[in-house]
């Protein structure tokens, strides 16, 4: 087991290790957005109802519940090898965080606020978005933001359905273990996908900073 | 006083929640899910015309003998995180070793950025079998009861501490008789994560030769055995559902009545 040297070995597949960089990146971010997006909205719909906002938290917690590694593996036989698998198991994984802070966001605007807008006036759907949401948002980010982490690993994991990430390289260290150069494999995925997950979490500090409105900066 | 008051008048309740009681009908939902799919995976696979590669890679001995392993995998795993992580909360809460605490934290939180696949890989080029699959697992879970156990000592109200140093209770007592217990179900919680994490986990030390329900999944999507592939995921999927189901029990039983 005696494979390049580290730095050697980076030198020379460069091009395969920043191509997966940027395809896990990619994939993270895309699969991030699709969940924000699902998350956030499925959320504006059920927080006013308590049986709806637990029946959707305590649906999606039996899923989380549920290894990736055995839902990937339960997909396969319906959507194939592939992002067609990757793609909605691991959204549904990040819908869990973002759904519940939202949930607990929206829920979390004290009364005298609401009863202050409604008393000039406003109505439901214009507190939802310029009172409530506005108020939840740093909550809503932050489960945005465990969710990234979460998303970046499963990427990862997915590899074994066919996901092309950074996972690739350490699914074929793992078959090829004591063959040359699948430490340096090994070394460098991890090393390569923890960048992505500290990045992702760095450019969230960024949009907290500057997305949070100014009255509940603190 | 007002506060206190308009808590009793609103209590919010996750759906499902009893107050007092420790099982109820909705606790049998999951276990006879579970069963269902079990009892029909295994029908299927009796009737089911296997080629020989399936019938090697799940014949009904082979998946309880792989279902054991991983149980007996995932329970050394976490006997080991909770004898780790248990005494370790309890140094960083006590005043005179408070000063680890950054380290440990640090550790820990490093430890969660780095993919789970990549850290059993690079140390399967240096080490394989069941115990350097174990260990890495076992670092890797660690977090969840280390936070908790910090946690549900810091949560003991000070007023019950003050209470039982008034009664004459020692340091240790106060720790053994009173923080421990205050904080049991919310390590029991931080254990339950454990647990499932270390479920999920194993399978990813097949290659390392650790065993458990990987010896299913991995070769099967090799051998293009899509069947297998699914009997072995359903496996896993329950296995852990399984789990979560009895820490959930073992949460609510561990919890002294008085905080119930």
């Amino acid at each position: 087991m005696t494979g390049l040297p580290f730095g050697e070995y980076l030198s020379a597949y460069s091009e395969e290790l920043i191509g997966g960089f940027q395809r896990h990146f990619l994939l993270s971010v895309y699969v991030l957005v699709i969940a924000t997006l699902v998350g956030v909205v499925l959320g504006m719909l059920v927080y006013r109802n308590k049986l709806a906002a637990a029946a959707s938290i305590g649906a999606l917690a039996v899923w989380f519940t549920i290894p990736s590694i055995a839902l990937f593996g339960l997909f396969v036989p319906i959507f194939g090898f592939g992002l067609a698998t990757g793609y909605p198991v691991i959204t549904m994984y990040g819908l869990l965080p973002v759904l519940r802070n939202t949930i607990a966001g929206l829920n979390s605007v004290d009364a005298p606020t609401l009863d202050a807008a409604r008393g000039i006036g406003m109505g439901r759907f214009r507190i939802l978005w310029q009172i409530e949401l506005p108020l939840a948002w740093p909550v809503i980010l932050a489960g945005i933001r465990v969710s990234g982490q979460l998303i970046v690993g499963l990427v990862a994991i997915g590899a074994y359905v066919g996901v092309t990430g950074l996972g690739e390289m350490l699914f074929s260290a793992l078959q090829n273990l004591g063959s040359v150069n699948t430490f340096n494999q090994a070394l460098a995925g991890t090393l390569l996908i923890a960048v992505i997950a500290l990045l992702l979490d760095a450019a969230f500090v960024l949009i907290r900073r500057f997305s949070t409105p100014k009255g509940i900066r603190v | 006083m007002t506060a206190a008051g308009t808590e009793q008048l609103d209590p919010v309740e996750p759906l499902g929640a009893r107050r007092g009681r420790v099982f109820g009908w909705q606790d049998l939902i999951i276990p006879a899910l579970c069963t269902a799919v079990v009892v029909a995976e295994l029908f299927y696979l009796s009737q089911a015309p296997l080629d020989p590669i399936e019938r090697d890679l799940v014949s009904g001995d082979k998946i309880w003998e792989y279902t054991r392993e991983h149980i007996q995998i995932t329970f050394v795993i976490v006997v080991l995180v909770l004898a780790v992580a248990v005494p370790l909360g309890v140094l960083i809460t006590r005043r005179r070793t408070a000063w680890i605490a950054p380290f440990v934290l640090a550790f820990g939180n490093v430890g969660q950025a780095a993919p789970i696949v990549g850290l059993i890989a690079i140390v399967g080029s240096f080490f394989i079998g069941f115990w350097p699959v174990v260990l890495i697992i076992a670092a890797y879970s660690i977090l969840p009861v280390l936070r908790n156990t910090i946690v549900g000592i810091q949560q003991v109200d000070d007023g019950v501490i003050d209470a039982a140093r008034g009664m004459g209770m020692s340091p240790r007592g106060i720790l053994f008789g009173v923080e421990l217990p205050l904080a049991v179900p919310i390590i029991a919680a931080g254990a339950r994560t454990s647990l499932v994490l270390a479920v999920a986990v194993v399978p990813l030390g097949t290659d390392l030769n650790a065993g458990g329900l990987g010896r299913i999944v991995f070769p099967a999507i090799k051998l293009d055995r899509i069947s297998s592939l699914v009997a072995g995921a359903l496996m896993i999927a329950v296995l852990a559902l399984m789990i979560d189901w009895l820490g959930g029990l073992a949460q609510r039983l561990l919890t002294p009545e008085g905080i119930r």
